[in-house]
């Protein structure tokens, strides 16, 4: 099969409604099927990997831990918007430090996070293939 | 009144709209993701007037449930879902800004 390039867009947070982890499943079928997989946390979607969720209070999964697994996956771009970011109050110190193993590299742990400012993500968008919003 | 928020301040206008019609004597509890208002970030500022009247209430699990426990504005009040059916007990009517 034909690889594409595919980004998932996510810009909602975690728990308010369905769409983070239907996207991160989507997530997972499209690295199943080999498929080139970036991922983009914009808007309110950068909650979505930040550290220290706790979800026992509201009796929902916190399947933020999932985030951990995409390295196994080989989806290792995950792309963060500096200006949502910001706008938050939050920094690149405050999401989980989610890293990959490189094969290229005798398999060192690097980091799959990449904090870039919109002007570099709307370059990235456009050498997609299918960019999907969730 | 007691004013119920769930949706982010950052995705919809239902804080605004909550904050136009708030009295002096209402109280506003952000639950879901509407405690993300609760967060010090830049939309803070919409309700710092209110919460430094004690006025302004957040579901701790939500707060919890997002990660931002270490982050919330000054004196916003956490409460449990005990709490918040106090609040509702105390404050009589309730609108749910959906």
């Amino acid at each position: 099969m034909a690889t594409k390039k595919f980004m998932y867009l996510n810009r909602r947070s975690s728990f308010g409604t369905i769409y983070a982890i239907e996207s991160l499943e989507v997530v997972l079928i499209a690295a199943a099927f080999e498929q080139d997989v970036s991922l983009a946390f914009i808007d309110d979607g950068v909650y979505q990997i930040v550290e220290g969720q706790n979800a026992d209070g509201i009796g929902m999964k916190n399947f933020s831990k999932t985030f951990h697994a995409l390295g196994d996956y080989d989806i290792n771009k995950l792309y963060v918007s500096a200006e949502s970011l910001e706008e938050r109050g939050l920094s690149a110190d405050d999401l989980m430090p989610l890293v990959y193993e490189d094969e290229d590299d005798d398999w060192a742990e690097k980091p799959s996070i990449k904090v870039v400012f919109n002007v570099e993500l709307s370059k990235i968008m456009s050498e997609q293939d299918v960019c999907l919003s969730f | 009144m007691l004013h119920i928020v769930n949706k982010s301040s950052f995705e919809r206008n239902s804080l605004k709209s909550c904050l136009n019609t708030i009295d002096d004597t209402s109280v506003m509890l952000l639950i879901e993701d509407g405690v993300i208002s609760a967060a010090k970030n830049t939309n803070a500022p919409m309700i710092a007037d209110l919460a430094v009247q004690g006025r302004v209430y957040a579901l701790q699990g939500d707060v919890e449930a997002r990660g931002i426990s270490s982050k919330l504005a000054d004196n916003i009040k956490l409460v449990g879902y005990a709490g918040f059916v106090d609040l509702v007990v105390e404050h009589g009517t309730a609108v749910s800004w959906v």
